[in-house]
């Protein structure tokens, strides 16, 4: 594809400082590559510590990266100084947060809330034009009318209306991409596929894009066109969903989707891994999965796998199963 | 069976109801719910946040404190009412006979304390003294939960959100109880960690013979494990009966609705709907059926007529769908 990609991230990296003096560095993420496209819905699947948020949240610029690159419209992020440019990148690429319960000011209406990211993001528009937008945005939404959603209070709402409400905002500031962190993961089992529905709507009606993050590798499937699984900061493997599913290639995510309880299916996966978390803070070189591996061979632990393709769009980083599944 | 009483009960609960005194009037979180568990049982309890299935929980192990109420019912476990003993009887009951894994390890357990010194707890407290009675029981409940006897001296805050969970079992197979009751022991671990932990207690449960009570929100993680299934709504069960059963064909339509909320990760790929609106407040909960205004069967009587629990093939569904194929069972 020759077109300039909406958003780009080459070899994102974060690293944090902890423990004073004597501590160490915890690799948060570790060269994050990303080529989103407009309209389109990557997943990033991980479970707890693996760094999917940090890597919202440098999408977001809520923090700086060590090293590495971002890239939106094929200009770098580095570009970013003043505030108001902050601000105006914020309304393209908005993010929607996890908690609609403290996402969401409680002693301000709904109204007020639209209002204000408006004031802030498009600072261009009257108080008239607001108004109409945030009332386009709450139906677009599904939270109509919108009028009556307006004056609301978020202690009004249910878990799930809060949760558009945040869409609607995000929405509001007619973004390009919007950063969507785990969004229906606190939402009650039954209104969650209703949210997820509304991203694939908005995707396909307004040509939106979505960074969707999530430890839940089953809704990933039921929106992204693409997914890319991260463990311990890095990417493990990344390529078209269906693909990714049906045919995974790195052992982590066979580990991930044997482990996915789906009540149609038998058991697969015994006991014996009992899914602790890697090591992070000054990981040695070698493949950060070796000491959960099934597959390990002695290479795993000298050098660090890098992502190689394995068929068109999909690849993974692993010595043992690529060079397998490339043989095939 | 389940529903009708077993030849040899372990625990029967029978027209309990619990309520909420709050300011804005009564709340009845828990509305006459019946049912028996046999010897080795394991019951899942599936139903979103609010539908009161913790709170029955707690109204089980009578740990309710005011403003809930356990108001109406009675908890027979072996053949004895719980409710009304006082706190004396009850702490020599809990533990011994039945335990609880709440859902948080890290506010479950002291952060103060080493694990063997809070396992020495529970112990002292039901009467063992013995040094190395204590010391050799530690040591086995921790094997059964396949952690390394090391970790005895270990804090809290140095295990991982699993192992935490692992000894908050360990601690509940202390004292070999009958029953263990489990509200959302796995909802904050991730996805590899809840699988191999819901294995291992499902392991457990086959070679100690224990009856477990799990309460979930999670329906797809629950249909592998347990033998029998209560959908809890609003205070009320719904639907209750085998598993496998109930997975293969759902009878009421909130569970149906439930059961179609999960994309599915193995499957064809459809495009699902889940259910519309939101749970209601039980405040003031809806009239007749209490899941009619989100039900798609709906009929104009729902909203007058409450249902009863009406048995169907052996299963045992409150929908007014099957008022006239069913048999009212209460």
């Amino acid at each position: 594809m020759t077109e300039v990609p909406l958003m780009e991230a080459i070899r994102l990296t974060k690293h944090y400082r902890i423990g004073g003096f004597f501590g160490g560095t915890l690799h948060a993420v570790d060269e994050f590559d990303l080529t989103l496209h407009e309209g389109e819905i990557v997943a990033v699947v991980g479970e707890s510590g693996s760094g999917k948020s940090t890597v919202a949240r440098l999408f977001a610029m809520a923090t700086q990266p060590t090293s590495g690159e971002i890239r939106f419209h094929g200009r770098s992020l580095k570009g970013i100084r003043s505030r108001r440019d902050l601000l105006a990148y914020r309304g393209q690429v908005p993010m929607v947060f996890q908690d609609p319960f403290s996402s969401l000011n409680p002693v301000h209406t709904v109204g007020y809330a639209l209002d204000r990211g408006l004031k802030l993001h498009r600072p261009s528009l009257s108080r008239a034009e607001r108004e109409a937008e945030a009332a386009r945005a709450l139906e677009a939404v599904g939270l109509s009318p919108a009028q009556e959603t307006m004056a609301k209070y978020p202690h009004e709402m249910s878990g799930g209306q809060r949760q558009r409400v945040g869409f609607a905002q995000a929405l509001s500031y007619h973004p390009k991409l919007v950063l969507a962190d785990e969004p229906v993961s606190m939402l009650d089992v039954s209104i969650r596929i209703g949210v997820l529905n509304l991203m694939v709507r908005l995707c396909e009606e307004e040509g939106l894009s979505f960074l969707y993050i999530t430890h839940d590798i089953a809704s990933a499937r039921y929106i992204a066109h693409r997914v890319i699984v991260m463990y311990a900061g890095t990417m493990v493997e990344s390529g078209p969903t269906e693909e990714v599913l049906h045919h995974p290639v790195h052992p982590y995510t066979r580990l991930l989707l044997s482990a996915v309880p789906d009540p149609r299916a038998p058991i697969t996966v015994g006991a014996a891994d009992i899914g602790e978390p890697p090591r992070v803070i000054d990981p040695e070189p070698g493949c950060r999965f070796r000491w959960r591996c099934p597959l390990a061979i002695a290479k795993c632990a000298q050098i660090t796998p890098a992502l190689q393709p394995t068929s068109p769009g999909h690849q993974a980083a692993c010595h043992v199963t690529v060079s397998a599944s490339a043989a095939a | 069976m389940f529903g009708a009483a077993p030849d040899d009960p372990i625990l029967d609960v029978v027209n309990a109801s619990v309520t909420y005194a709050t300011s804005g009037g009564e709340v009845r979180a828990v509305d006459d719910v019946t049912f028996h568990l046999g010897r080795g049982e394991f019951l899942g309890i599936v139903g979103e946040s609010g539908c009161g299935k913790s709170t029955l929980l707690f109204a089980i192990a009578q740990l309710l404190s005011p403003p809930a109420q356990l108001i109406e019912g009675k908890v027979l476990f072996k053949g004895r009412n719980l409710v009304g003993l006082t706190d004396r009887v009850l702490s020599a009951v809990r533990w011994r006979d039945f335990s609880v894994v709440m859902q948080s390890a890290m506010n479950a357990l002291n952060p103060v304390k080493t694990i063997a010194a809070q396992f020495e707890d529970v112990m002292r407290a039901h009467g063992h003294h013995e040094h190395a009675e204590i010391r050799t029981r530690s040591h086995e409940v921790l094997a059964l939960v396949s952690i390394d006897a090391v970790h005895l001296k270990s804090f809290p805050h140095q295990l991982s959100g699993g192992m935490r969970q692992r000894v908050m079992i360990a601690m509940a197979l202390l004292l070999s109880p009958e029953l263990i009751m489990m509200d959302e022991p796995t909802s904050a671990l991730d996805v590899v960690a809840q699988r191999s932990l819901m294995v291992q207690v499902k392991e457990l449960q086959h070679r100690l013979g224990f009856a477990v009570i799990f309460v979930t929100h999670d329906m797809s993680l629950i249909g592998n494990f347990s033998d029998h299934l209560a959908v809890m709504y609003a205070g009320k069960f719904v639907e209750l009966g085998p598993t496998r059963q109930i997975f293969a064909l759902p009878r009421h339509p909130y569970t149906q609705g439930l059961i179609e909320s999960f994309p599915s990760i193995h499957g064809p790929k459809v495009r699902l709907t889940g259910i519309p609106g939101a749970p209601p407040s039980l405040v003031e909960p809806p009239s007749g059926c209490r899941f009619h205004p989100r039900c798609l069967a709906a009929m104009p009587r729902c909203a007058t007529v409450e249902p009863a629990l009406y048995d169907v093939d052996g299963d045992r569904v409150r929908c007014l769908i099957y008022e006239t194929a069913g048999v009212p069972h209460d």
